[in-house]
């Protein structure tokens, strides 16, 4: 058990330093001069040069890399070349936004998946459950942004009822940071929703198979009944890896999410320093983004044990 | 189990949120508070050090002032100066101040402050538009409420240039933090921010001018335009500064809630042509190219006909505007025909345009006319800023390129050889710096002659003039047509 734990502990470290790497290349090769940029038409050469000096984009990509990732491990991740700011507490407080987003998507995702997965598992045989099987897969077909596109129109544009976009931090006025978050977390958690149902159902279908539920029913217990009281341990494991898998997704979507509902989150933040080739923005948004996944991934295969005993052996 | 829960703890979320969701979602709590959307944000509060226009158009007349600025006619008109005179050789600036201006912070505005600010555009300031500043030799404080500046020549754009943030007036109590705190003389001074989101402005209790009507002003930033739309829609915000595409206009006009206001602004949307290369080094070529083009239809497929057709790098807001736009009808047959002159066979040129809407679009009109008179277009969309700038703006390296130019007074580029457009006219040059020391009539007189060579030249083919379109709602008046400077003037506007 804590060999496994301590392998997966230097798997996610050596998978965070190449990951580190190929974002640092990435930025490197995209065509554009942050230097420029930053400084507008009116430059001069002369101010050119010295702002390159001044990002340390004249030296080596390797002195640069090496002077980038150094600071990442103090926890200093530079600073932006457009705002000249610290970029460490920018990504914080935007990291903020996208985990609430992303958590409430999740929310969101599981209140539809799990009662409506079970109902169509349990009335897998029925019209009923047919019909909730054949909704989660027209669910599954609609992208969060346009999930998002027609609930603005139809909630925020026509009704008036609640927000079309923006941002109200929690402690400064909580209705309306609620009100401001419920059509973001529906776009991205409909969509969720719809994928984790199928994921639901057929894990509930496979224990509603096993022998021991069938003991279970044959006590005189329903369906459902025997469901809750033996089989929702055992069909959770599966639905816990697809959720690991799904949050990766959860942040992609984000990133599109945010856009659609000006959030100031880490999805708004790294398409604004995309097109101002705010390098060290770029790499720093994206090595968070890609340290979460990794994170979420190492969790979930913890849990994995945790949830099922067969394989706390080795 | 659980399930039941989470449905239970989303029922009281979502029944908190019904019950203050009465009828909108309005970020304007209150008569006296307005909010404006943008789409580009400011990356600081530091316009000497930070280039970009989203800095100035929200702080410039809102929380800085200049002596002068721009009224919506493109008048230079008195603010922290009550009065201005030149001296005959025109070198010699006297400005008398306004009395009792204060700053935010409540040091007190007087000339060794005008004094301070002009200097410090030379010493301090790290953006390129700095150098209108090098024509001043030095300024002398006269008396507190009198500065005198006087330039090494006779310069009528330095005057201009004073309306714009390089006139911006400063305390020297007041520069130590400029990227996060700006203290100016302004109505306004800045509350918060939020990066990402908005900017909150409030009233500047001690204002020397009239009291602003909106105690309260919050920017609000949408960089994407559908949200933006959206936002005043759904009652987010009050006023759009500044429609970036056609398409919405009728679904604000047919509502009643909005005013929909059409004006002008600086902004040239201009076909530049690479004079430097054969064979657009030939006029001919040049001239062919803007016969073959139908401006008009470039307009209607791209701002739906709103906006100007100009002919020049001129603004009708500018005093020396002629309308030079019936110069070159649209005229295929012609088009051949100098092209035939000129001997210019099979040709095929690069369009290397900026990735953004207005541009792509005008690109398909420019590539299937051209194709009419028999030149190839071959259209490549670059990323926006970085690679434009970098391949087209530095390198010089197109043929055609189609872009905004959006800065005041921009037609002078037209004067430095080295500019991406590859122009080079003694004659212009020469127009260009005796409109610069002559009187204001003799600056009219040769910037006219300046605008007409250029289009006699075919230097570029202006497309068309980008209009300004302001959509705000019913209760918010006072605003001008006319985007002519710098700033989104909020001075002006009150309640209906």
């Amino acid at each position: 058990m804590t060999v496994k734990v301590l392998r997966r502990v230097a798997i996610l470290v050596v998978s965070l330093f190449v990951a580190s790497i190929v974002v640092f290349l990435f930025m490197a090769v995209l065509p554009g001069d942050p230097a420029q940029v930053a400084l507008g038409v009116n430059a001069t050469p002369e101010l050119l040069a010295k702002t390159r000096a001044e990002f340390g984009i004249d030296r080596s990509l390797v002195t640069q890399y090496f002077s980038w990732i150094g600071g990442v491990l103090h926890g200093d991740f530079g600073r932006s070349y457009v705002t000249r700011e610290a970029i460490g507490p920018q990504l914080l407080d935007r990291l903020g936004v996208t985990l609430w987003l992303v958590g409430a998507g999740m929310v969101v995702a599981l209140v539809i998946a799990v009662p409506v997965g079970m109902f169509a598992a349990v009335r897998h045989r029925k019209p009923s459950g047919a019909t909730v099987s054949g909704l989660s897969q027209i669910g599954v077909a609609i992208p969060a942004f346009l999930a998002g596109i027609i609930l603005v129109q139809i909630f925020a544009v026509q009704l008036r009822w609640l927000p079309s976009g923006g941002w109200t931090p929690p402690d400064q006025d909580a209705g309306q940071f609620v009100r401001g978050l419920i059509l973001p977390a529906l776009s991205l958690g409909l969509v969720q929703g719809a994928v984790l149902t199928r994921y639901v159902r057929s894990a509930v279908l496979d224990t509603l198979g096993q022998d021991y539920l069938r003991t279970a029913r044959s006590k005189g217990l329903l369906p459902a009944q025997a469901l809750r009281r033996h089989g929702l341990r055992n069909a959770s494991v599966p639905v816990v890896t697809v959720l690991g898998l799904q949050l990766a997704t959860l942040l992609i979507g984000a990133v599109v999410v945010e856009r659609v509902f000006v959030l100031p989150g880490l999805g708004s933040m790294l398409l604004d320093a995309v097109s101002s080739r705010d390098l060290l923005t770029v790499q720093g948004i994206v090595l968070v983004l890609v340290a979460g996944v990794l994170l979420v991934n190492f969790v979930v295969d913890v849990l994995y044990t945790v949830l099922d005993p067969r394989l706390r052996g080795s | 189990m659980r399930a039941r829960l989470h449905l239970a703890a989303l029922a009281v979320l979502l029944a908190a949120s019904a019950c203050s969701a009465g009828s909108s979602a309005s970020v304007s709590s209150g008569p006296d508070t307005l909010s404006v959307g943008f789409t580009a944000e400011p990356a600081n509060f530091d316009f000497t050090h930070a280039d970009g226009a989203a800095i100035p158009q929200a702080l410039l007349y809102n929380v800085y002032e200049g002596l002068v600025k721009l009224d919506a006619q493109g008048r230079i008109v008195p603010l922290l100066a009550k009065s201005w005179t030149v001296s005959p050789d025109r070198k010699t600036y006297d400005f008398q101040l306004q009395p009792g201006v204060k700053f935010s912070n409540g040091a007190p505005f007087t000339a060794s402050d005008v004094k301070f600010s002009l200097l410090r555009v030379k010493t301090d300031w790290t953006i390129s538009i700095k150098s209108a500043m090098d024509v001043v030799d030095h300024v002398d404080v006269v008396s507190p409420d009198h500065a005198r500046v006087v330039l090494s020549k006779p310069s009528n754009g330095w005057l201009f240039s004073l309306t714009s943030r390089l006139g911006a007036m400063f305390s020297p109590t007041g520069v130590a933090d400029l990227a996060n705190k700006p203290v100016g003389t302004g109505p306004y001074e800045v509350a918060s921010r939020r990066r990402g989101d908005s900017i909150v402005l409030k009233e500047n209790p001690a204002y020397w001018g009239r009291k602003p009507a909106y105690s309260t002003v919050v920017l609000k930033y949408i960089a994407d335009p559908t949200a933006l739309n959206n936002a005043l829609l759904s009652n987010g915000i009050d006023v759009i500064s500044s429609l970036t595409s056609a398409d919405s206009i009728p679904q604000f006009q047919g509502d009643d809630r909005f005013t929909v206001l059409q004006g002008t602004t600086n902004s040239e949307v201009t076909l530049a042509f690479n004079n430097k290369r054969a064979p657009l080094n030939d006029p001919r070529v040049r001239q062919a190219l803007t016969y073959a083009i139908d401006r008009k239809a470039v307009l209607d497929l791209v701002f739906n006909g709103r906006g100007t057709l100009i002919g020049s790098m001129v603004p009708p807001t500018d005093p020396w505007y002629e309308d030079l736009s019936g110069v070159y009808p649209y005229d295929p047959a012609k088009a051949k025909q100098l092209l035939a002159q000129a001997g210019v066979k099979n040709l095929n040129l690069r369009l290397r345009i900026p990735n953004l809407p207005y541009a792509v679009s005008a690109a398909q009109v420019v590539q299937s006319q051209l194709a009419d008179v028999g030149v190839r277009t071959t259209i490549e969309p670059l990323d926006f800023p970085a690679v434009w700038l970098k391949q087209v703006f530095t390198d010089h390296d197109y043929d055609l390129s189609i872009i905004q130019h959006v800065e005041a007074r921009d037609i002078t580029t037209f004067g430095k050889p080295t500019y991406y457009w590859g122009y080079d006219s003694q004659r212009v040059q020469q127009l260009l710096a005796e409109a610069d020391g002559g009187t204001p009539q003799q600056q009219v007189a040769d910037m006219k002659q300046v605008a007409r060579r250029l289009n006699t030249d075919a230097a570029a083919d202006w497309l068309f003039l980008y209009p300004n379109v302001i959509v705000a709602k019913n209760k918010v008046t006072g605003f001008a047509k006319n985007q002519v400077s710098e700033s989104f003037d909020l001075t002006g506007l009150r309640p209906a």
